[in-house]
């Protein structure tokens, strides 16, 4: 063979397909010519041709991630704007007054999170691995696109009845299946579909999503919330979110719809080793099941709590204990996770080049060794205690409301305390007013609102950047890992069900956990100061805190025992 | 380092018990005692679902860290 032989090929076969050379096609054709030079002998062309089937097609390989993280990507919008606008959902489906419906609600928030998405990942990873990716994850797309359109549709409490929170809680039910079957499908068929050294790179793009998905939802809910009254937005425009869901969802489905199976269960399909029961296979045989085990407690239990600590828990501080507004708090998130989100890629990319286990490890042990004093700085930033009051800037306005039904008025003192670095606290007082002593007798609810300064709001946002940083470091590469760590045959069903354990047992329990520790904290120095002795905590809003630092330390050191950091072949 | 990897089991099933502690008496029990729906609901879900998965799951994998299963 010849040169021109040689570029005659690559002509016939550019001309052939009518399109612009490929990346990898220049490669091959660099090398071929390089190697000429060098007095190689080049490939023929049977040869070539089979080297190009055996290979990675670039634009095969881009459609394949767009397909499955836009997929996922809405998947995870549709779960977070439930949670995000929790508050109107419970006015409208589950009023408090009534037990029933709060018992509703209860099951609504704990249920979707810590039941029916493990057991989502068991179902549909059955499916997975014995009829396929493509089809299991399309499935779980539709009820998931479904149960989220269906929400927005759905009278209130006071139209239907009873009917109106049973049908919440079975939509919020059928989302979290459709999310517990959604991830590691998509993880699994992109690293499938991925060239071997480059899977932590690929799988990163699905990693980005959970982060995206946030972001999404918190933007079209900031833009649904500007763009009409506050009333208009209690009234109906919360459906807004839901509803456009559905339109996202179509063009995934279509998308999705035109890809082929994944390469590798194909061929695990036609070599007839699928195996009948991978459940059985799974969890019944010790051989699979220790590294089910050591993937929850070695990874993705410490990953799970990193990650709901620096997008969830970090919300929920910035509001509930620092007092921030809601609207500032969710742009702190929102700017951090779009500054983030590119990390995931980075750490997938390194993780291809240096290992899984030690960027994931070093994300976990810097979080957990830094995360009281980020969360102590971001406490005085908000901290009104530690600013100074303008002069004369005071602004004081009380109203006065008559209470349905009730010879008592309700009377609200708002006060707009004004500081010299900008922040602003708006303290709203309210009390009953009544000539009746036992309503006098009642405490006044006070409400405190900061909305902090320009130094502040850019300090805020690069200590929650810091701690998306540390997600980004332990989640970016943990789908290549997972994937790598069991054979085609029980991957969807063996690394779904660690992966939801992790995130929605470990990483859901961070709420409650850290509520409760923070209580007790409050509770104790309440009762010292009663008693006229010293503190027991100084500082009682950092001690929930201790649930991802101890479980994180704890996920630190098995991984770091147990993981062996070298195998990367998943191609059985 | 593969004796400490097999040693290191007994604390992963001590652990075990530890979480099954805090779930049960610190968690459930008291919600059980509010006796009210609202709270019925966590502490069946602390009890009966989150127990078994974070015990058992922890005391087996300690079991098997003991019967050197983990070794490299």
């Amino acid at each position: 063979m010849v040169w021109s032989d040689f570029l005659q090929f690559y002509c016939l076969k550019i001309s052939k397909n009518n399109e612009i050379i490929s990346n990898l096609d220049f490669h091959v054709l660099v090398i071929g010519i390089v190697g000429l030079r060098h007095g190689f002998q080049p490939m023929n062309t049977t040869m070539l041709q089979h080297e190009k089937s055996e290979s990675f097609d670039g634009n095969k390989l881009r459609k394949v991630i767009a397909a499955s993280s836009v997929g996922t990507l809405i998947e995870w919008y549709d779960f977070y704007i439930f949670g995000s606008l929790s508050v109107i959902i419970a006015t409208k489906f589950f009023p408090s007054d009534n037990p029933t419906a709060a018992f509703l609600s209860t099951l609504a928030t704990f249920a979707a999170g810590f039941v029916v998405r493990p057991f989502g990942a068991l179902f549909f990873g059955r499916l997975g691995d014995l009829l396929g990716r493509k089809y299991t994850f399309l499935v779980t797309l539709l009820i998931m696109g479904f149960s989220t359109f269906a929400i927005g549709l759905i009278p209130s409490y006071s139209s239907i009845g009873f009917l109106a929170p049973i049908l919440v809680l079975t939509l919020r039910l059928l989302q979290g299946l459709a999310l517990g079957g959604e991830y590691g499908g998509a993880a699994t068929y992109v690293a499938e579909h991925a060239e071997p050294n480059k899977r932590g790179l690929r799988t990163a793009w699905i990693q980005t999503t959970a982060s995206l998905g946030l972001f999404i939802s918190l933007l079209v809910i900031l833009a649904t919330k500007k763009s009409m009254s506050l009333e208009a937005f209690n009234d109906w425009g919360w459906r807004i979110p839901f509803l456009i869901s559905i339109v996202m969802v179509g063009i995934s489905y279509f998308i999705r719809k035109n890809m082929d199976e994944s390469p590798l269960f194909a061929q695990a399909k036609q070599e007839g080793k699928i195996v009948a029961n991978p459940l059985k296979e799974s969890f019944g045989k010790k051989l699979n099941f220790k590294f089910v085990l050591l993937a929850l407690f070695g990874a993705t239990m410490g990953q799970g709590v990193v990650w709901y600590t620096g997008q969830f828990y970090a919300l929920s501080f910035l509001q509930k204990v620092a007092n921030i507004e809601f609207e500032q708090s969710n742009y702190i998130i929102a700017i951090s996770l779009a500054a983030g989100t590119g990390f995931f890629i980075f750490f997938g990319w390194l993780s291809d080049k240096i290992g899984r286990k030690g960027i994931m490890l070093a994300g976990m042990l810097i979080a957990i060794c830094t995360y009281r004093p980020i969360y102590q700085a971001m406490y005085e930033l908000a901290d009104v205690n530690l600013k100074t009051e303008k002069a004369n800037s005071r602004q004081v306005q009380t109203d006065y409301h008559m209470i349905d039904g009730t010879v008592t008025l309700s009377k609200v003192t708002r006060t707009i305390y004004s500081y010299t670095d900008g922040t602003q606290l708006l303290e709203e007082k309210t009390e009953k007013v009544s000539h009746l002593p036992s309503i006098q007798r009642e405490k006044a609810v006070l409400k405190k609102t900061v909305h902090v300064g320009q130094h502040a709001f850019w300090m805020l946002i690069l200590l929650v950047f810091i701690q998306v940083l540390y997600v980004t470091m332990v989640y970016g590469p943990i789908a290549a890992f997972l994937v790598e760590m069991f054979p085609t045959a029980i991957r969807y069903t063996s690394m779904s069900l660690p992966y939801h354990i992790g995130n929605g047992i470990f990483g859901g329990l961070l709420p409650a956990v850290a509520t409760y520790l923070a209580a007790k904290a409050n509770t104790a120095n309440e009762v010292a100061a009663a008693a006229g002795q010293s503190l027991p905590y100084a500082k009682p809003y950092l001690e929930g805190l201790w649930y991802p630092i101890i479980i994180g330390g704890v996920c630190f050191v098995i991984g770091l025992l147990y993981i062996n950091g070298k195998d990367r072949e998943i191609n059985d | 380092m593969n004796n400490i990897r097999r040693i290191a089991g007994a604390i992963w099933i001590l652990l075990g018990i530890a979480a099954a502690y805090f779930l049960i008496v610190e968690q459930a029990i008291p919600l059980f005692a509010k006796g009210d729906m609202e709270s019925l609901v966590p502490a069946i879900i602390y009890t009966f679902i989150l127990s078994p998965i974070i015990t058992g799951g922890m005391c087996v994998f300690g079991l098997y860290a003991l019967q050197n299963e983990y070794e490299l």
